[in-house]
């Protein structure tokens, strides 16, 4: 993992007494709301619906075991003993106090935490593929460049105040872990035909309002080229992005009205140009320095051995454990969706009880995932009984990462100021629906991801089965989304048709899924049936119930 | 249509309802506004209190009897659905 | 409203002149389509010559115009209107413009920092900022991690020792 020099650790330390300086002239009067809200942005700090929110980075998704305890320290100190893993693998808390949060904030800069660029429109917090380090199929780790990236963005002068957000995302693996393709930039770990390792660089992705896939706009930038090219398209966006239409501000729209063969040309004069200045040149040593701190741990000489297959244990290992890079060791997913629970929400005592899971049986690190679960990565296939049973005490060993019951979802209206309908409550009964463990792995990969508003950051355009929450006059309504699809062949889900009412919403879902079952051939995930027959099938029965009511 | 004003309390985000003169942490306290132009009062009234750093987003939402009309407010007068040990509605 | 050039209280040498209003003596600050009208007399004058430039506006505009010129002011409308620091950063940094770069409109104390970073010596501060509070905000943060046009050492050259 990466660790702060005197450097990092003093940039962090006088970050909070700026904000702590800005929280002291807001309280008194000297900023008014509108002058301090980009700023509270800025430091991760919402004012929702019941109460301010605060949102913690958890860079590239990575966690030392002493920096989980801290989650749990600032849960119960100055929260409500618990604290939500979100979609872009960070943490936040539900009712922090204003005038606590510097303090909070001074709390995590001890364990090399903090809140910078949660929020606001800047470049946000960098996520990565949480398998990143010990994916079997990866060709770099890709957390040395995301390490670089969070660095170069950190209070980045020109670029702090965009048009809107910018969200980046990297990945070291063909197998897309990370969404690449609906991030703002996507950073990818390529190797070229001479074998030399180098990125490629996808810009123009999101979701929300306009749902877009990236394209690709550096087919191959060298490693000491980066930033140079990373500035050269932040300063296009920032010159050019719309500022008259906040739905129209990301870089998504500009790339697509510029197109492809614009939006290259524009960003390579940029780039020519701030790569010949030389300043943002990452050089070697730097490179080297860097990637040090991701070396991966000294594994033991093991050998695969036969995973137990039955009982619970054996659920549990065929859901939630990966395969490693490393012989005899895995990657095991700690859901955060018990059956009926809050998706993403762990209580303080959780966070200690992995915190100590960690140090003893993983190395003391732990990675957060944008589908919010935990994932151990680095933990010997023999450790895994004892794993699984403190999960077992814990209340987190349910088997079912990847399945119907592991759903994406946004807080919704239970928490959110900006939500039009409920997303937690339809997460709930849709899992408490599939709550049998066999029928779920029969189902198999299948995603659900609901958002309850257009803004979409519980990803439903890319879930195989995806719900949007709209208001109705007055009235939740749940609309369905089918085909979508955030891994490397990528999609926007096809809308079905007008939405289901709450009491509807699981027996729609429940049809669809079953017609799945039915019609699905040997090997075929929802994903690849729906993709076979269309949506017409499963509109059909979808709405069987509606028409029968009406005749 | 009958209608109540609420804020967020500056310094650590609590719901707050108008009541004559001043705020109050209870949804049931809250002032009833029955004519648009009491409301619209109520809202001039409240207003000053922005200035003096007490509250932010000051606003006025509809009722239906003494209930808010919206579930967004009927949310935000009690706590998270999901969450009864939560918000307001663990107080009682 | 005061001026800081140079990270002091100065005199401001110019006046602005809206676009409709006869040029008086003196140093004086127009906007791009009066220096595009008046090009010929405003060049001609033997006077410094500022241009005011909005927040749609590239300093590129200029042209070669720019060499001429002693004073690019760059507007912003609202403060969360970021273009005016990357143009900036183009006028220091491509254009490589060594007159005087001023921050005019609505900005506020927390972005001086940052409008330092990217090349603005001269800020037209607004009623809001006292101007003796303008040396904190420059101190706020003693350490950057990016190269800008204000060539402070970066972390990175610290940590190697440069």
């Amino acid at each position: 993992m990466y660790r702060y020099d005197e450097f990092d650790a003093a940039f962090v330390r006088e970050r909070t007494e700026q904000f702590r300086y800005q929280v002291e002239r807001r309280l008194k009067g000297e900023l008014n709301e509108d002058q301090f809200k980009p700023f509270r942005l800025m430091n991760g700090l919402y004012l929702q619906l019941h109460a301010y929110m605060l949102r913690v980075a958890v860079p590239y998704g990575t966690l030392s075991a002493p920096q989980l305890s801290m989650l749990a320290h600032i849960a119960r100190k100055y929260d409500k003993g618990y604290g939500h893993f979100t979609t872009r693998q960070n943490i936040q808390y539900n009712w922090p106090k204003l005038k606590d949060v510097p303090d909070i904030l001074a709390e995590l800069a001890t364990v090399e935490m903090h809140a910078i660029q949660t929020s606001g429109n800047c470049i946000r917090n960098v996520t990565a593929d949480h398998f990143a380090g010990a994916a079997a199929d990866e060709i770099e780790d890709p957390r040395p460049v995301a390490e670089i990236v969070r660095q170069w963005s950190s209070l980045h002068p020109e670029f702090t105040f965009l048009p809107r957000k910018f969200k980046v995302a990297v990945s070291g693996s063909p197998h897309d872990r990370a969404a690449l393709k609906f991030h703002d930039l996507a950073i990818e770990v390529v190797k070229n035909e001479a074998s030399r390792v180098g990125y490629r660089i996808t810009i123009g992705g999101g979701l929300g309002r306009t749902p877009y896939i990236g394209y690709v706009t550096g087919d191959f930038v060298e490693k000491p080229d980066l930033l140079s090219f990373l500035e050269a398209v932040l300063r296009v966006y920032n010159e050019n992005g719309r500022r008259d239409n906040i739905y129209k501000a990301r870089i998504k729209i500009l790339a697509h009205s510029l197109g492809e063969a614009e939006m290259r040309e524009r960003v390579l004069r940029e780039f020519i140009e701030i790569k010949r200045a030389g300043t943002l040149q990452v050089p070697q040593e730097e490179q080297a320095r860097i990637e040090a701190y991701f070396a991966p741990p000294e594994f033991e000489a093991l050998q695969d051995t036969a995973l137990p297959a039955d009982g619970a244990l054996g659920q549990w290992i065929t859901s939630n454990v990966h395969k490693h890079r490393a012989p005899g060791y895995v990657l095991a997913t700690i859901s955060l969706k018990p059956i009926g629970g809050v998706p993403g929400d762990i209580s303080h005592e959780q966070l200690d009880g992995v915190a100590a899971l960690m140090e003893e049986f993983g190395y003391g690190e732990i990675r957060a995932s944008h589908e919010q679960n935990l994932v151990l990565p680095h933990v010997k296939q023999s450790d895994l009984p004892a794993i699984f049973a403190r999960l077992e005490a814990l209340g987190l060993a349910t088997p079912n990462a990847g399945l119907i019951s592991d759903i994406i979802c946004c807080p919704g209206l239970d928490y959110c100021d900006l939500a039009n309908a409920r997303s937690i409550p339809v997460a709930q009964k849709i899992a408490t629906r599939f709550a049998d463990g066999k029928r779920q792995h029969d189902i198999g990969e299948l995603k659900i991801k609901i958002s309850g508003c257009i803004n979409a950051c519980g990803h439903h355009h890319a879930g195989h089965i995806g719900i949007l929450g709209v208001d109705k006059k007055g009235v939740e309504f749940y609309q369905l989304q089918l085909g979508g699809s955030a891994a490397e062949d990528a999609s926007i889900g096809d809308i079905m048709g007008p939405g289901f009412a709450e009491d509807e919403i699981v027996d729609a879902v429940e049809r669809v899924v079953d017609l799945y079952v039915t019609l699905r051939r040997p090997g075929e995930r929802f994903l690849d049936t729906y993709r076979r027959i269309g949506m017409e099938p499963f509109k059909n029965i979808a709405y069987q119930e509606q028409l029968h009511a009406a005749h | 249509m009958a209608q109540k004003l609420t804020a967020n309390r500056l310094i650590d985000g609590v719901v707050l309802y108008w009541r004559a003169g001043g705020w109050t942490e209870s949804f049931a306290e809250g002032e009833v506004l029955p004519t648009e132009e009491a409301a619209q009062a109520a809202l001039a009234a409240a207003r000053e209190s922005v200035p003096r750093n007490e509250v932010v987003g000051v606003y006025l939402f509809d009722l239906t009897g003494a209930q808010p009309l919206k579930e967004r407010e009927i949310i935000r007068a009690l706590g998270p659905t999901i969450r009864p040990d939560l918000g307001k509605q663990a107080a009682r | 409203m005061p001026l800081i050039k140079d990270g002091q209280i100065a005199e401001d040498l110019y006046i602005a002149v809206a676009d409709d209003v006869p040029l008086p003596e003196g140093p004086v600050i127009v906007s791009l389509k009066r220096l595009r009208a008046e090009r010929e007399t405003l060049l001609g004058r033997n006077q410094k010559l500022g241009v005011k430039l909005s927040s749609e506006e590239s300093p590129e505009n200029l042209g070669s115009d720019l060499d001429r010129l002693s004073l690019v002011v760059l507007e912003f409308p609202k403060f969360r209107d970021g273009r005016p620091f990357s143009w900036a950063r183009i006028l220091r940094t491509r254009l490589r413009f060594t007159g005087e770069v001023r921050a005019s409109g609505d900005f506020l104390y927390d972005q001086i920092a940052f409008l330092v970073r990217v090349g603005f010596d001269a800020f037209a501060l607004p009623s809001a900022i006292p101007p003796t509070l303008f040396q904190r905000a420059l101190s706020e943060m003693s350490l950057v991690y990016q190269p800008a046009a204000d060539g402070r050492k970066t972390i990175r050259q610290l940590r190697s020792g440069q």
